[in-house]
């Protein structure tokens, strides 16, 4: 039992990175847009398709199929912030962005549906079924690569938003939108940049998504709920809290799919959001809301 | 000096008493000939599309009720409807009935199975403020949908539960549902127009408004949305119910649908948020096309897509939704026809001091 339990530790923190990949894009575009962009989860869906396609049509290896889903997942983010959310009006601006951000899911779902069918899919790679054999577990080796890409690409994230010129406005966008728009700030640009990243690294997390799970078209309710219990879980507009959230809510889903049973483990996940939001209604690291202006 | 004119103030040309007698007889007539459709249009896959659209008419109306008013963007009904839906399984498997229409009189208890969910699902979702509180709601959803998988004692889980299938014709048998659904449809809008009149209503849109404002000002915030919220999840409940009825089995996914909360959102914005008629017109388009596209583009993806884009066309051209814009329309033709020359402002040739002396009240102090 033991050696089980510490397994799904090992397993939760592992799947937990990717899964913080993913959550940190959707907390970054709550952060500078104030909306809730639940077309993430079809979005992941969508990078996984694209590395499918890549890997049985062109037989790229996913890892390297990055190079070419990643930029094109930012221009899908560009496109959907440019040509979607930026023509919201101001006024109930939160609920028709979730509004229309389910809209623009189910059309993807549609179009997914429509090319690849609701089969399941999934990707196969030659590491996909090895195992790294260490300290008497066994690591499947698309996980430990899996979690070096996530931890690889939110380094990448945080010496962008922290290091450079364009991350700099990001933050203040974050922190203040009216101010940063005073200081001479393009907030379009921000905005159409911000939503690009939260695009981007869904590539890469569909990617790793598709090789560890089968998928179809239909798995994006499960993907999104997920991400979003995270980002609250870890307070809304925090990337270091959906990552510490991410973690400790997969660890938790698995281990209690080990010791109590794997049919309430993912209740459990959505429970541990409810526990926690009992304690802190805003969540592990989030801030209280400002009034309304 | 000045005499300023009379100058009436102005009066919405809506609420005038003609058009209110007006008003009224269009709704006695609607009602009438709603009663009558099902007998009339005795064709079965139209009235079993009218089925379904009373159902969603109510559990519109319901979702308005708490969300239209209030501001809260509440995307877990389906946890009333599937609680409703299941409710009704277990109890009408209880009592062994044939089916009948005595099976009916379970249909309010289910509601009221539906609200008491309500009571903990709302205190612990209304602690918390706008963005979060849609996240948990859809959370919940979750949890009640994989409870439905995994409490196979009460749900039978991915197996489904049979209900007792009533011994009618073919001929008649949608019209005893088109009824009942009718009497909760017409219970909903009638419940979402009294509270919108009432004190009660006053305090939830004020909580629209500005929620601290309002508690400053003495309204019991908390209260007040648990209330609404119950209320809502026994009129959804309601509709869960005879929904099951209707499907004669439940399972799952069809209890607890992702997608019924974000149609019963956008048949609310689709017709008017936060009006009482809103809801039922976005209802009486969105759901017949819905069960065409069903029907029409089975299996493939583009009944999604095709909905997607209707969604978004909606989002987008029509933001205030359909009642709003009409009456708004309307207000301003019958505002022009009443009186075609005066402006409200001042009249560029008019006597010297009457008419724009008067002028700062009409535009509020703005002619200085």
């Amino acid at each position: 039992m033991g050696t089980q339990i510490s397994k799904a530790v090992v397993d939760g923190i592992l799947t937990g990175g990717v899964y913080a990949l993913m959550a940190a894009g959707l907390t970054l575009i709550f952060g500078v847009m104030q909306i809730i962009n639940i077309a993430q989860g079809i979005l992941v869906v969508l990078g996984a398709y694209m590395s499918y396609t890549l890997l049985t049509y062109l037989h790229i290896d996913p890892f390297i199929g990055l190079i070419f889903t990643m930029p094109l997942m930012f221009g899908v983010g560009v496109l959907i912030e440019w040509g979607f959310i930026r023509r919201l009006k101001q006024q109930n601006r939160t609920a028709l962005s979730i509004l229309v951000t389910f809209a623009i899911a189910i059309v993807i779902e549609g179009v997914l549906t429509q090319f690849f069918s609701a089969d399941l899919k999934t990707l196969d790679a030659w590491y996909v079924e090895k195992s790294l054999h260490v300290f008497g577990f066994y690591l499947p080796y698309i996980y430990l690569l899996g979690f070096a890409l996530a931890v690889g690409l939110l380094g990448a994230l945080y010496v962008f938003l922290y290091r450079t010129r364009a991350g700099q406005s990001i933050r203040a966008s974050v922190q203040n939108r009216t101010g940063a728009e005073l200081i001479g700030i393009n907030i379009n640009r921000v905005s159409a940049m911000t939503f690009g990243i939260g695009a981007a690294v869904t590539a890469a997390g569909g990617m790793v998504f598709g090789a560890t799970n089968s998928f179809n078209p239909n798995s994006g309710y499960d993907l999104i709920s997920r991400l979003l219990v995270i980002i609250v879980l870890g307070g809304l507009g925090s990337i270091g809290g959906a990552l510490v959230a991410a973690v400790v809510a997969l660890v938790i889903e698995d281990v209690t799919a080990v010791v109590w049973s794997p049919v309430w483990a993912s209740t459990m996940f959505f429970a541990v959001l409810i526990v926690v939001l009992l304690i802190r209604p805003n969540g592990l690291f989030g801030r209280p809301e400002a009034r309304a202006q | 000096m000045v005499q300023p004119a009379t100058i009436a103030a102005p009066v919405d040309p809506l609420m005038t008493p003609t058009l209110r007698v007006t008003r009224r007889t269009l709704l006695v007539v609607s009602l009438l000939a709603t009663i009558a459709f099902p007998f009339i249009f005795t064709n079965p896959a139209v009235t079993s599309v009218a089925v379904f659209t009373l159902l969603f008419v109510g559990a519109a109306s319901a979702w308005n009720m708490f969300s239209g008013y209030t501001g809260y963007m509440a995307l877990g009904n389906a946890v009333f409807y599937g609680c409703g839906a299941y409710f009704f399984a277990n109890v009408s498997n209880h009592f062994g009935e044939r089916g009948g229409v005595n099976l009916f009189a379970f249909v309010p208890l289910a509601g009221l199975f539906a609200g008491l969910v309500a009571i903990p699902v709302g205190w612990l979702a209304l602690r918390t403020r706008r963005h979060t509180f849609v996240v948990i709601t859809i959370a919940i959803f979750f949890i009640f949908q994989l409870l439905a998988y995994n409490l196979t004692s009460l749900t039978n889980g991915s197996s489904g539960m049979q209900l007792p299938i009533p011994p009618w014709n073919a001929a008649t048998y949608n019209t005893y549902f088109y009824l009942a659904a009718l009497v909760v449809a017409v219970a909903a809008i009638a419940l979402s127009w009294a509270v919108k009149r009432s004190g009660f209503g006053l305090e939830l849109l004020a909580i629209r408004d500005d929620e601290d404002r309002a508690a400053g000002l003495g309204v019991r915030t908390n209260r007040v949305k648990l209330a609404t919220f119950v209320l809502t999840g026994f009129v959804t409940g309601m509709c869960g119910a005879i929904y099951a009825y209707y499907l004669g089995s439940i399972y799952p996914p069809f209890a607890f649908e992702a997608i019924f909360d974000v149609t019963i959102a956008l048949m609310a914005f689709l017709g008017g948020l936060g009006s009482v008629s809103g809801p039922v017109v976005g209802a009486l388009i969105i759901e017949p096309v819905q069960q065409y596209f069903t029907l029409r583009f089975t299996g493939g993806g583009l009944s999604l897509i095709l909905f997607g884009v209707l969604f978004l066309a909606v989002i987008r051209f029509l933001p205030d939704g359909i009642v709003p814009s009409l009456g708004g329309a309307l207000r301003r033709r019958l505002n022009k026809a009443r009186a075609p020359g005066v402006e409200l402002g001042p009249v560029p040739d008019g006597p010297e001091g009457s008419i724009s002396a008067a002028a700062p009240e009409i535009n509020g102090g703005l002619a200085r």
